[in-house]
């Protein structure tokens, strides 16, 4: 059995989570933080992966990786990058596809802080920066898990988009979704279940893991 | 010197009321704040300490102007320097009692000096949640003190302390407020509880 597209699953899925949890919580800080009009759309368009279907998203995506056109072609032309067919196209599909599975969850647990909090911590001397990392960020933690958690399962099992960006190239864009479908095509129902099993058993550990750290509190992560 | 001449909008008090504040709180001085709740006396606090804007109007400390609605002037909380008690404590439930006060200061000294004050000698490696509700009241005065201030404001800051923890608290209190020459402001509904602290009394049922 070829495990090269479960490893590079959980590498597709391990940088994602880290990428997003980066970009991701800053992000959902700013939102957190009052009301606009531009939060709104903005708020709107990263909870769209969430609605949209992933060959709508991939379609879109595809369109503006490639290097025909706007963004696909900047780069190409200008840093001889090449986002479709890729891992680092996958990477950042992956990161906008699971946008909201990282901010939703860690924007409402910190709208659900207590506003005193931070405004006690204001009161100390600290500035923002320091109030989100030291006070904000650990009153959050079961949100926190919950949300790298989600956000790792749910780009474990990506498919549409993945489909859609990197097509299934063999240890570059062969992830353990698309090796699934490729062996139930070819008829291979072994290897179907042997890569749907270990995709299985790695999500379900994970989401046991969740619970347990929030002692069967109502956090789970569907909570 | 605290000089407040504002203007602050109540949407819960007499529907939509606009109070306008205009006192002068004298250097070192104690102020007791009674009045109902909605009355606009937390607000006044949050305003003073920078957490909320008022409409209009100006704040004038030591003849630094910490807010000025015509000018656009409006200090942020972290330059204003204040003490400040919330009514909810406001503790961090990641830190524990010492963790608190090192947050506050970097002054080893001042803060083994604020935990024998607030008797919480015994708990220093204690969260919130594992503190009693008048040990997490101490805490909050005992934070609030730590960036030593010069203004301290207190929003009814010993509503859950019993009569006689209440009384060796602000006994201890009292003194030091002398000491570090704090202006004090005290919020309460409660005059009795008010009673133990000299000062003038300002009542937020009359003012509109």
């Amino acid at each position: 059995m070829d495990l090269s597209p479960i490893w590079l699953t959980l590498k597709l899925a391990g940088i994602t989570t880290l990428l997003l949890l980066l970009i991701g919580l800053p992000f959902a800080w700013w939102l957190s933080r009052g009301r606009s009009f531009i939060k709104l759309i903005i708020e709107a368009i990263i909870t769209m992966p969430l609605v949209l279907p992933p060959s709508v998203l991939g379609f879109y995506l595809l369109l503006a990786f490639s290097p025909q056109y706007g963004l696909g072609k900047w780069l190409h032309d200008t840093f001889d990058v090449q986002l479709v067919f890729s891992f680092p196209g996958l990477i950042l599909a992956s990161v906008i596809y699971g946008m909201p599975f990282m901010v939703g969850p860690v924007k409402s647990a910190l709208q659900q802080l207590p506003a005193s909090l931070a405004e006690a911590s204001y009161t100390l001397g600290k500035t923002e920066w320091q109030t989100f990392r030291y006070v904000l960020l650990p009153n959050i933690k079961p949100s926190l898990l919950t949300a790298a958690v989600l956000t790792f399962a749910h780009t474990l099992g990506e498919f549409g988009v993945v489909l859609m960006i990197g097509g299934n190239i063999p240890g570059v864009t062969r992830v353990a979704s698309i090796a699934v479908y490729d062996s139930v095509e070819k008829m291979d129902y072994a290897s179907a279940n042997n890569y749907s099993l270990i995709l299985f058993s790695i999500t379900f550990i994970l989401v046991m893991t969740v619970f347990i750290f929030n002692k069967y509190q109502a956090k789970g992560p569907l909570a | 010197m605290i000089k407040v001449n504002i203007e602050i909008k109540l949407k819960s008090y007499h529907d939509r009321q606009l109070l306008k504040i205009k006192r002068q709180f004298a250097a070192g001085s104690i102020t007791k704040i009674l009045g109902p709740s909605g009355s606009g006396k937390t607000t006044l606090l949050k305003m003073i300490a920078g957490l909320a804007s008022p409409e209009n109007g100006t704040i004038v400390v030591d003849g630094i102007t910490w807010f000025d609605a015509e000018r656009k002037i409006s200090l942020p909380p972290q330059k204003r320097h204040t003490g400040f008690v919330f009514q909810s404590y406001a503790l961090f439930p990641n830190m524990t009692v010492q963790q608190h006060l090192e947050y506050a200061t970097t002054d080893a000294g001042w803060i083994k000096q604020l935990v024998k004050l607030g008797q919480l000698d015994k708990f220093v490696d204690h969260k919130p949640d594992h503190l009693s509700g008048g040990q997490q009241q101490r805490l909050a005065i005992l934070r609030a003190l730590a960036i030593k201030p010069k203004l301290l404001l207190m929003d009814e800051p010993f509503s859950a302390l019993d009569s006689k923890m209440k009384t060796t608290l602000i006994a201890e209190l009292k003194p030091l407020i002398k000491q570090l020459g704090l202006t004090t402001i005290i919020v309460s509904h409660n005059l009795q509880e008010l009673e133990l602290f000299e000062g003038e009394v300002i009542d937020f049922e009359g003012l509109s």
